[in-house]
């Protein structure tokens, strides 16, 4: 058990260099993975499902491709793409040929993928091996993940607090070393947040870097996938896999996708040098009420750090901010509400017989949802609904646009933007559950970066009481490279700190049978 | 901005398609008015000469060329049907008995 607690610790880049040297086996790690979930998900619940055979097959496949490269030589192996063998869980929401996938819903309990998601024929072809899916809000709507039909998911830091959301599995199953890797996605600050609140990389991509191909839909003007992991070069390696255009989906990009890991400096030095020079702002409407302290004060310790390393600190005004969460809560639940007429009991999913066609609708519907999905069905209806329409969602796009001038004109002057991910450190479960605007305030830093379809980071920046704080970095569009190149300055000036060296502390109560059950809670509900 | 009352709440989940208990309405009319009223800040800004934003990306009219692929096969389309008869889903009927032509 200890060598296989060291294997699950290293990171991705890590595993590939020691799956081409014959150090270890796909199918090793595998083992290694799979064994600390099967040990730990009891008290996690970071997981909905598992593809034991599928993911065995996967990592056999590649552990046969690693044998003939060898066999062939240092040209061939070095060929091989960078994930061959590396373990990469996916959102419940990635549908899959085959496999489950619930969105985290009641209302797709049961339903099998009857194709391939884009993301997850591109991982397939790169090798990756996919123990499972993992635990999310109920169709990606919350900041907590415990709006899951399948129960919450605990953060690894302090198993009775939320390990944030909607890819709370995704993060909490990453920051227990569950996987090197994860596939998230991000609509409101989905990937952001939970990264953000377990200590650990994420990025959500400018809007149609990655296909939306078989992603079950939330708003799908913002909704976008991908990486979480545990430092950037990893994210780099899998947001690579990930992008690029799919005719599928006629909002993904046409234009080229660079090597992101390899445009990443290799030595610290070299990446702790990149950030000289580099104009940075900082936005005062970022640091809002409400914030704690211990949270702003990592934020502002880590602008002076990168300031020190050589960064020139610009104060940016992005005067609409304050505007952004009535925004988007209005056009997500808006476009929620269209996407999910999708959910009528007829052709798939949950199904309630009624008496008649209406009844039927009326019946599945209110079983199937629960309580945040029905209240941002009700809200987008409503805003859509005859004679609001203007009053609400026309009036809200016109507010998108001067929330994406704000950040034009700021990036005429600046190349990225610092700031915090989340106003707070992980909450306790059930803090906010009662009060849905609480809840919402969750993501007031990441919703206007989503609003203007930026790219964004979230970073780890250290500790406020035992728990982790994110940094967040805000790109312009397509500039991906240049907020990676940031993130693994960051690493570099801060290789020596003292934070860096802590783990979760609540990892070890995982494997204690006294831990609270969250697995339980779900088969109870 | 406006003020739902418990019968516009019940009209929009209606509209929505969603069978709600009365507890459920009760409940939510007073968070969807709690809500409305983080959005009437939206009302003080002027936004009679903004154009509105749809997308983000600046990509417009993708077309692709007018050629068959694959797509599903039937037995996939359905085999997430909740009930089936031959190739075909159930459904309820649509229209009862009196509205048949005489």
């Amino acid at each position: 058990m200890t060598a296989d607690r060291t294997l699950t610790r290293l990171h991705a880049h890590a595993m590939a260099v020691a799956l081409r040297r014959g150090d270890t086996s796909a199918t090793e790690l595998l083992d290694a993975h799979e064994a600390l979930i099967a040990s730990q998900d009891r008290a996690l619940n970071a997981w909905v499902s598992g593809d034991p055979a599928g993911a065995r097959a996967s990592a056999q496949a590649a552990d046969a491709c690693f044998a003939a490269a060898r066999a062939e030589g240092p040209e061939a192996l070095a060929a091989l793409p960078p994930l061959l063998g590396v373990p990469v869980a996916l959102k419940d929401l990635v549908v899959t040929r085959g496999r489950p996938s619930t969105a985290g819903s009641a209302i797709l309990r049961g339903f099998i993928g009857p194709y391939d998601a884009h993301i997850a024929e591109r991982l397939d072809a790169a090798g990756a091996v996919i123990p499972g899916k993992t635990n999310m809000d109920e169709f990606a709507m919350g900041s907590s993940t415990e709006h899951s039909a399948y129960g919450p998911t605990a953060n690894p830091w302090d198993l009775s607090r939320v390990p944030g959301g909607s890819s709370g599995g995704s993060a909490a199953a990453v920051a227990a070393f569950h996987v090197p890797l994860a596939i998230g996605t991000d609509t409101g600050g989905s990937i952001r947040q939970p990264a953000a609140l377990t200590g650990i990389t994420g990025i959500k991509p400018t809007y149609g870097r990655v296909s939306r191909y078989g992603i079950i839909a939330f708003a799908s003007s913002l909704d976008q996938v991908g990486p979480l992991g545990r430092d950037v070069r990893d994210v780099a390696m899998l947001l690579s896999a990930v992008s690029g255009r799919d005719d599928r989906d006629s909002t993904s990009s046409p234009l080229p996708v660079p090597d992101f890991a390899a445009a990443l400096p290799t030595s610290d030095d070299e990446a702790a040098a990149s950030v000289r020079g580099m104009r940075l702002g900082l936005p005062r409407q970022y640091f809002v009420a409400g914030m704690e302290p211990g949270v702003e004060a990592r934020v502002r310790e880590a602008v002076a750090t990168l300031a020190a390393a050589g960064a020139e600190i610009v104060d940016v005004d992005l005067p609409h901010t304050d505007y952004a969460l009535a925004t988007y809560y209005i056009i997500a639940p808006a476009e929620a509400s269209a996407n999910l007429a999708r959910y009528d009991g007829i052709r798939f999913g949950h199904s309630v017989r009624g008496g008649n066609v209406l009844a039927n609708y009326l019946a599945t519907r209110d079983q199937g949802f629960g309580p945040e999905v029905k209240r941002r069905i009700m809200l987008g209806t409503y805003a859509l609904s005859a004679g609001y329409y203007d009053a609400y969602y026309l009036k809200a796009q016109k507010v998108r646009t001067l929330i994406k001038g704000d950040f034009d004109a700021a990036f005429t002057r600046v190349d990225a933007i610092v700031a915090p991910v989340s106003p707070t450190v992980a909450f306790p479960l059930g803090a906010r559950m009662d009060d849905p605007v609480a809840m919402y305030l969750s993501d007031t830093c990441t919703l206007p970066v989503s609003v203007a379809g930026l790219p964004g980071m979230s970073v780890p920046c250290g500790l406020s009481e035992g728990l982790p704080v994110g940094l967040q970095l805000i790109g312009k569009p397509w500039d991906e490279v240049r907020l990676l190149r940031l993130g693994r300055a960051w690493e570099a000036i801060t290789a020596g700190a003292a934070w860096r060296t802590q783990e979760p502390t609540d990892l070890a109560r995982l494997d204690d049978p006294a831990a609270p059950d969250r697995k339980g809670a779900a088969r109870a509900s | 901005m406006a003020t739902l009352s418990r019968t516009d709440v019940a009209h929009v989940a209606h509209l929505a398609r969603l069978g709600l208990t009365d507890v459920e309405l009760t409940r939510l009319e007073g968070e969807l008015n709690h809500i409305l009223d983080q959005y009437a800040v939206l009302a003080s800004l002027p936004t009679d000469a903004i154009p509105p934003t749809a997308q983000v990306i600046e990509l417009q009219n993708i077309l692709r060329p007018d050629v068959v692929t694959p797509s599903l096969s039937q037995a996939d389309a359905l085999a997430n049907a909740p009930e089936r008869q031959g190739e075909y889903v159930v459904v309820p009927a649509i229209m009862s008995d009196a509205d048949a032509p005489a």
